[in-house]
This record gives structure tokens, C-alpha cells and sequence, in this order.
């Protein structure tokens, strides 16, 4: 089995050179039978890197330790649902393996819906999709194997690092996989657009929700991340600006200014270039974070899986983002604006204003993450970037952002009158004055947070309010009731009113990150059995300590706490602490409250060690207010994410009626 | 110099100028701001001290939650300092003095180091200038132009792109 695997690693590379060249001869001299041919490989690499998964993942199952990969990311005491399935994440070679699946899956998926319709892209986009997986295949089949052997078959293997050993750590590298991976094929389209040079809208039309995808899941995989961070880490958060937390933001940020401006393109057919190069940006920024979190120059929580090919990567990253702006200079003239603003005050621009600040944002964390080795080479001295700055830079920019946010909804496309626009804020602002006024007295007393609130608020109005007198208007023609309305509004165009679901899903997510970030309080204190402890209204009774219960790899102990709120005990919260003793290393397994159904907040305790022969233990107990209102806010973006997805049936309803039209008035039948 | 210019460079000073002043303003007497809801138990006080902080030997591992016994103990010199009357600026120049700037989760906004503060706020501003140059020469005088866009030998495929903005403008 593993001898196929890697011979199906070998055959993948041959074709994957081969697909990338027949893909660009066919389309370039016009050579249908070669270009086919390219479409046939992208199927047979597919095929070829599953079956290279299937081995690896049989090797791991059954435990066959004469694989490096196996040896060193398993152990027979491993779970083998979901854990030693995951351990193909938890190696280098394995989540290379990984991501050039989820490329050829992608791929598949690509060239069974766009082959006929886009023939004449569609070659361009094999040849540069399987340029990327030439490059992939090749560090797989011959720099990076997970098919390496140990050459001492060892007993039993090293085991899985304890902080991947958690249920969240079976989606969340899936979803960020998905996610980065998925940038690729928008540049595909895109430079295949620059390559044939057919720089009309189609490559736009047909990469919109190619875009959309990645951008959904890696959204999700950050908030997933975020809660595993919050479920594993024991830091009492969910995010801490690591730099590779900072390397999925990254291109998660110019995907969003690219959906937004996006739209300016699709309406006056501007900013093409600008377009173009945010695909270039979005896409180089992926294959950097898979740089950073492979090659360990930076120091992270995530170096989980760390070697040599470093340098291969970064110089593979710096030739795609070198030749795909050469393309882009080449084809200049093919990109001019058609059409022009019809206002500085329009929302185009406003759009615009909007991906300089996600720019800048994105910038800013860029600045942030390879600061620390910039200083280290040009001054010797060795720094720290962390949270201090970046809720303060990109914090500020976040802010703006928001701001804008608020303001878009008010603006049409097109244009605005300042008269106008002013009319119109008065009514929001005045909500808005009295949501920040809720706000102060719910307790966000310091200018800052109550800022942030009177910001989120102002967004949350005219957005909402946006949406609600859509639906009244579409209420006095119909006759229907106001949540019936304003659910076919959202049917009627789930473009634009999924989008406007994102936005609040947002600020949803924003409140629950001021409120648990500005808000929350820890402390620490050492109790013996029997001992109670008031703390912000609850009152924590240690019960008492079981040591050493071994589950999977792990030697658990775990302390209980009875939770009393006014006297009436609400729960009882079990923290831990994880031995392992193969890795030598322990992890802590908080115990969460939360103080639902208001969500008002987590009590949120760790085991932060003990004495006296486990007769004293000592708690970190933290409060983090709103806290679930970032999962929630985080669930809502999925659902509102997938509705802008959904097929329009406006557009359905067009495409259909000029096919009709068009197939009457003689026109040979499309082929789509 | 042409009259858009002066603007431009108008937006670009006047946006850089406001970001370097919030900017300063934040990071002068709030630097651990996001950190700074305090409580009146001392323990609360040494984390939120401790929060500010990154171990010196784990790099970016924040103070507070680092589990070497280094931290535990420079945890409980955090607490001894306090309970001496030392504030949190004098303990933070204490770990500086000791450790190297590296202790801090921010760079000091101060001389090579400013970039990391200045590149974003210049990009800011000047993506600002350079967005304000670009509408401006681009903003509507003629009529528009109806379908020079849609170039392109399939006839289908025009009808369906002109028929999807006529769409969108009635949105």
C-alpha cells in the first residue's frame, strides 16, 4: 500500500508537468485534442494524489510505523478516530499531501462545471492550477515524502503533540486548508484571463463564488481556531495575534476588499487591474502563510510541523507573485476602465475607501509578523509583536472599517448629495446615541469599548434599518406580513441582503470580542478541598482531585468545582491537566460556563497546578464577558456566507429569458 | 503642480497626520489598555501586569499564561514589586532593563522601530491620496459608454452580461 502511494506521488508529478504544459500549448495553438488531454490529467492527478491519501491514511490506521510520518505523529495508545486520522495534519510531508488533494479536489470540481462553458479559459486555468500542483507533487515525490521510512522500525511511535488531540483539531486545519487552497483557483482564472488575454467580465462572473468559497471557509477555519485556542490553550482566549493565526487573516482580509470591490467591476466594468492584483495579493499571502507555518522562522504555537523546504517555498511563493504582476504589466492595456464614477460621494468609492483600509489592515499585520526578523537581521536585537499591537493598528483600522460599514447602506450606488446624506444619518445617529446609551449602562464605561459600541451600533442601524424598509416597501405591494417580507426580500436578492446578513453576523462577533477582550478578568488563587472562594458573584466550592487517570495518551487529573450563584449551585465544572508522557509535555483542559441563555458571560477555570500532595490546588479563573457572542456571531456569518452563495433567481430568470429570446431570434443554441 | 495634486497630497498628509495622532494618543498612556480592567485583588493586578509582558525566554508567549517555572517566578516578582509600591510602568522597565525589549508585546514607538507604526499608516494615507487622484480623473463628465465591454464574438454570453448590469442599476 505504501509502495503505491508513493508511486502514485511519482506518476502525480509526470502528469501534473504534463497537464501544465498540453493545457498551454492546446489553448495557445489552438489544439483541442491536447487541451483535452490537459483536462484528463487534472482527473487522473486527482485520482492519483486520492489514492496516495488512501495509502497514508491505511498506514496510519494500522499503525505501520516503518513510515517516518506514522512513527513520529502516532502512538498505539492514539484514538484512532479522530486523532491518528489527524496526525496526517500533524506532519509536514502529510499536510502537503493534504493541501494538494483539496487543490486536485477543487480542480475536479472546476473542470467538470466550467470545462464547456468557459473552453476558452478553461485550458489556461488547468495549465496554471497544475503548475501549482507540479510544485506540490514535486516536494511530495521527491523532498518531502510522507512516504519516508524510518530505518529503524520503531516499536511503538512518538504520539500525537497533545495540543492537536482535541475534537476541533478534526475540522479546524480542514476548513483553513479549504480555505487557503481555494484562493488558488481565482488566480487561476485570473491569470488565465491575463494569459489569453479574453480579459472581457467572464473570468470575473466565473470566479465570484470561487472566491466566496475560500473566503467562507477560511473565515470559519479562524473562528474554529479561535475556539479550539479557547477550548485547549488555557489562556482564557481565542485569538492571540499568532503569527500563524495572523497568516490566515491575512488573505482573508483581501478577499473581503476584493468581494467588495468585486461588485464596482461587475457594475461599470472598473478597476480591473485593481481587481486582478488583489487575486495576486490574496493568493500570494496563502502560499506565504503555508510558508510561515511550515518553515518555523517564526515562532508561533501552530510550528507544529517544521522543516527544510523553507526556502523552496518561499522561493516558489516569490516567482508566482513576480510572474503573475509581470502578466499583469504585460496586459495593462487590455484593462482600462469602461466607465467612470458618477460621484465621489457613491458608493463605489466608498467601496474603494473600504479596501484601503482591509489593505492597510492587512499590511499592518504583515509589518507585524516579520518585524521580529527583520530586527533580529538588520539590528540584532530581538522584539516581540503581540496583542498590544495589533488591537492597536489594526484595532484602529478594524474601527474605520466598521464605520464604513454604517455608512455604505446610505449611499447608493451611483451617488449621493451631501444634503441628502445628511437627512438620511439623522435618524440613525439618533438609535444609534441611544444603543450606545444601553451600552454605558450595561457597563461599557471606558471611552474606548463605549466607542467601539456607539460604532457598532451605527452599523447595526442603518444596516438593519436597510433591510427593513426594503421590506416594508415590498410589504405595501404585497400585502404580506413583515417577517414574510423581509424573508422573500432576502430570497429575491441574496446577493445583496446575504451580504448585509454578513455585516451583522459582524458586528455581532465584534460585540462579543470587545466585550471579552476590553472586559474580561482573571485571577488566581489556591484552594484546599472543602474551600470556597467568591469571585464576580459566583462562589466556587473545591470538591476535591482525581490524579492520574490515563485516557488515550494522555494521564489526566482533574479537580471539581461546585459553582454557586445566590446560594443555588448552577454547575459543577471539572478542570484538568493533561500528562503526556512520550512528549513529556501537559496541557491544560479548562472547564467552561456559560451563563446562558443571555450570554452574559463565561466562567471559564483552569488547573494551574497544585501542592501539598494534591491538598492544595491552585485556579486561574476567568470571566469573559459576551464571550458567546463571537461563536455566535461566528455561526450566523456561516449561515448569512451561504445564502449570498445561493443561486439568484433573478439571474436564473435572466439567463433563461435571453436564452429563450435569443434561441427564437435564431442564434445558435449556447452551450452552457 | 496640478490643483487634484495639492489635494491628493492634502489627503495624505491630513490622513496620516489623524492616524499618527490617534495612534500616539493610544499608545501613550494606554499601551496595555486592553488589558487594564482592574480589580482590587492583588492577583488580578500581578496578571494584569503579567499580561502586558512576554516571556523572555518563550517567544510569544504572553507572561501571564507561560508555564515554565521562570514565568511562575517572575510572576511572583511581579506581586512582590507591587506589594513594594512599584507601579506597572516601573515593573515593565525593570523586565526591559533586565531582558531586552523583547519583554514588551509592542515595540516602543521610537526610532527604527517607528516603521512598524509609520508603513501602515503611510500606506493608509497614501493609499488615500493615490484612491482620491484615481476618482477624481475618473469621475463622470460624458455619458457613459454603453457596451464596449462586452467585445467579446459570443453573442449569448453579451446579451447575458448586458442583460445582468441592467439588473443590478434597477437593484
Amino acid at each position: 500500500m505504501t509502495t503505491l502511494g508513493s508511486i502514485a506521488l511519482t506518476v502525480a508529478f509526470v502528469v501534473a508537468l504534463y497537464a501544465m504544459i498540453a493545457g498551454y500549448l492546446g489553448a495557445r495553438r489552438r489544439i483541442p485534442e491536447l487541451a483535452d488531454s490537459a483536462r484528463n490529467g487534472v482527473i487522473v492527478f486527482g485520482v492519483l494524489v486520492t489514492v496516495a491519501i488512501i495509502a497514508i491514511s491505511y498506514a496510519l490506521v494500522t499503525r505501520d510505523f516503518s513510515l517516518v510520518l506514522v512513527a513520529n505523529h502516532t502512538s498505539r495508545d492514539l484514538p484512532i478516530f479522530p486523532y491518528t486520522l489527524t496526525a496526517l495534519w500533524g506532519g509536514q510531508s502529510g499536510s502537503l499531501l493534504f493541501w494538494s488533494w483539496i487543490l486536485s479536489l477543487y480542480g475536479l470540481v472546476v473542470v467538470l462545471k466550467k470545462w464547456e462553458s468557459n473552453h476558452d479559459l478553461m485550458p489556461y486555468v488547468v495549465s496554471v492550477m497544475m503548475l501549482i500542483q507540479t510544485f506540490f507533487a514535486f516536494l511530495l515525490a521527491f523532498v518531502s515524502s510522507p512516504f519516508e521510512r524510518m530505518e529503524v522500525i520503531p516499536l511503538d511511535g512518538a504520539g500525537l503533540n497533545p495540543l492537536l488531540q482535541h475534537p476541533l483539531m478534526s475540522i479546524h486545519p480542514p476548513l483553513l486548508y479549504l480555505g487557503y487552497v481555494g484562493f488558488a483557483i481565482p488566480f487561476c482564472f485570473a491569470m488565465a484571463a491575463l494569459l489569453s488575454g479574453r480579459l472581457n467580465d467572464s473570468w470575473i462572473r466565473a470566479t465570484r463564488r470561487w472566491v466566496l468559497i475560500p473566503w467562507m471557509f477560511l473565515g470559519l477555519g479562524l473562528l474554529v481556531g479561535g475556539r479550539w485556542a479557547y477550548d485547549v490553550l488555557g489562556w482564557g482566549g481565542y485569538w492571540g495575534w499568532d503569527p500563524v493565526e495572523n497568516a490566515a487573516l491575512m488573505p482573508w482580509l483581501v478577499g473581503t476588499a476584493f468581494l467588495h470591490s468585486v461588485m464596482v467591476q461587475e457594475r461599470k466594468g472598473m478597476l480591473k487591474v485593481w481587481n486582478m492584483g488583489l487575486i495576486i495579493i490574496a493568493f500570494t499571502l496563502t502560499l506565504f502563510g503555508t510558508f510561515l507555518t511550515r518553515s518555523g522562522v517564526v515562532q508561533s504555537v501552530h510550528a507544529f510541523a517544521q522543516s527544510e523546504i523553507g526556502p523552496l517555498f518561499l522561493g516558489f511563493t516569490a516567482v508566482m507573485a513576480l510572474a503573475s504582476t509581470a502578466l499583469l504589466f504585460f496586459r495593462l492595456d487590455k484593462l482600462q476602465s469602461e466607465a467612470e464614477f458618477d460621484s465621489l460621494l457613491s458608493r463605489e468609492i466608498f467601496f474603494l475607501i473600504n479596501n484601503v483600509l482591509f489593505l492597510g489592515a492587512a499590511i499592518a499585520i504583515l509589518i507585524g509578523v516579520v518585524w521580529p526578523l527583520l530586527s533580529e537581521v538588520l539590528t540584532g536585537e530581538t522584539l516581540t509583536v503581540g496583542a498590544p499591537y495589533y488591537d492597536l493598528v489594526v484595532g484602529s483600522l478594524l474601527g474605520l472599517i466598521v464605520l464604513l460599514m454604517g455608512v455604505i447602506p446610505l449611499i447608493g450606488w451611483g451617488g449621493a448629495t451631501l444634503a441628502k446624506l445628511g437627512r438620511k444619518l439623522v435618524i440613525p445617529l439618533a438609535i444609534t446615541a441611544i444603543l450606545t446609551a444601553i451600552g454605558f449602562v450595561l457597563g461599557a464605561r471606558d471611552p474606548l469599548p463605549l466607542f467601539a459600541v456607539a460604532l457598532l451600533s451605527f452599523a447595526f442601524v442603518t444596516t438593519a434599518s436597510d433591510i427593513l424598509l426594503a421590506a416594508r416597501a415590498r410589504q405595501k405591494n404585497t400585502r404580506e406580513n413583515l417577517p414574510t417580507a423581509t424573508i422573500r426580500l432576502i430570497g429575491r436578492n441574496h446577493r445583496r441582503y446575504g451580504g448585509y446578513l454578513v455585516h451583522l453576523s459582524v458586528v455581532i462577533l465584534a460585540l462579543g470580542v470587545i466585550g471579552s477582550r476590553v472586559y474580561a478578568q482573571d485571577q488566581v488563587r489556591a484552594l484546599t478541598q472543602g474551600e470556597s472562594w467568591e469571585t464576580n458573584g459566583y462562589t466556587l466550592v473545591f470538591e476535591g482531585l482525581t490524579p492520574g487517570v490515563m485516557s488515550g495518551e494522555a494521564v489526566v487529573t482533574t479537580a471539581t468545582l461546585g459553582v454557586y450563584e445566590n446560594g443555588r449551585r448552577i454547575t459543577t465544572l471539572k478542570p484538568a491537566v493533561s500528562f503526556f508522557d512520550r512528549q513529556q509535555q501537559q496541557a491544560t483542559d479548562p472547564a467552561i460556563w456559560h451563563d446562558l441563555p443571555f450570554m452574559r458571560r463565561d466562567l471559564y477555570v483552569i488547573v494551574q497546578g497544585w501542592t501539598d500532595n494534591f491538598q492544595t490546588v491552585s485556579f486561574r479563573v476567568f470571566i469573559n464577558p459576551l464571550v458567546s457572542l463571537v461563536w455566535v456571531g461566528g455561526f450566523l456569518f456561516l449561515i448569512s456566507t451561504l445564502i449570498t452563495m445561493l443561486p439568484d433567481p433573478q439571474e436564473r430568470r435572466a439567463r433563461e429569458r435571453v436564452k429563450r429570446e435569443l434561441t427564437a431570434g435564431g442564434y445558435a443554441q449556447p452551450s452552457e | 503642480m496640478n490643483k487634484s495634486y495639492w489635494i491628493a497630497l492634502g489627503i495624505f498628509l491630513v490622513v496620516g497626520i489623524a492616524l499618527f495622532v490617534m495612534l500616539a494618543f493610544l499608545v501613550a498612556p494606554n499601551a496595555n489598555y486592553l488589558a487594564s480592567a482592574a480589580s482590587a485583588d492583588l492577583d488580578a493586578e500581578t496578571l494584569r501586569v503579567a499580561k502586558g509582558l512576554y516571556c523572555p525566554v518563550c517567544p510569544g508567549v504572553p507572561l501571564d499564561v507561560c508555564d515554565t517555572q521562570a514565568c511562575y517566578q517572575w510572576r511572583a516578582l511581579i506581586k512582590q514589586k507591587l506589594s513594594e509600591g512599584q507601579t506597572a510602568v516601573q515593573i515593565k522597565a525593570y523586565f526591559v532593563e533586565q531582558y531586552g525589549e523583547r519583554v514588551l508585546g509592542a515595540p516602543r514607538a521610537e526610532g527604527f522601530n517607528l516603521i512598524v507604526y509609520a508603513l501602515p499608516a503611510f500606506a493608509v494615507s497614501a493609499g488615500a491620496a493615490a484612491l482620491y487622484l484615481f476618482a477624481q480623473r475618473r469621475t463622470r463628465h460624458p455619458a457613459p459608454t454603453a457596451d464596449s465591454q462586452l467585445a467579446t464574438s459570443d453573442p449569448y454570453r453579451s446579451r447575458v452580461e448586458r442583460e445582468f448590469r441592467n439588473l443590478e442599476e434597477n437593484d
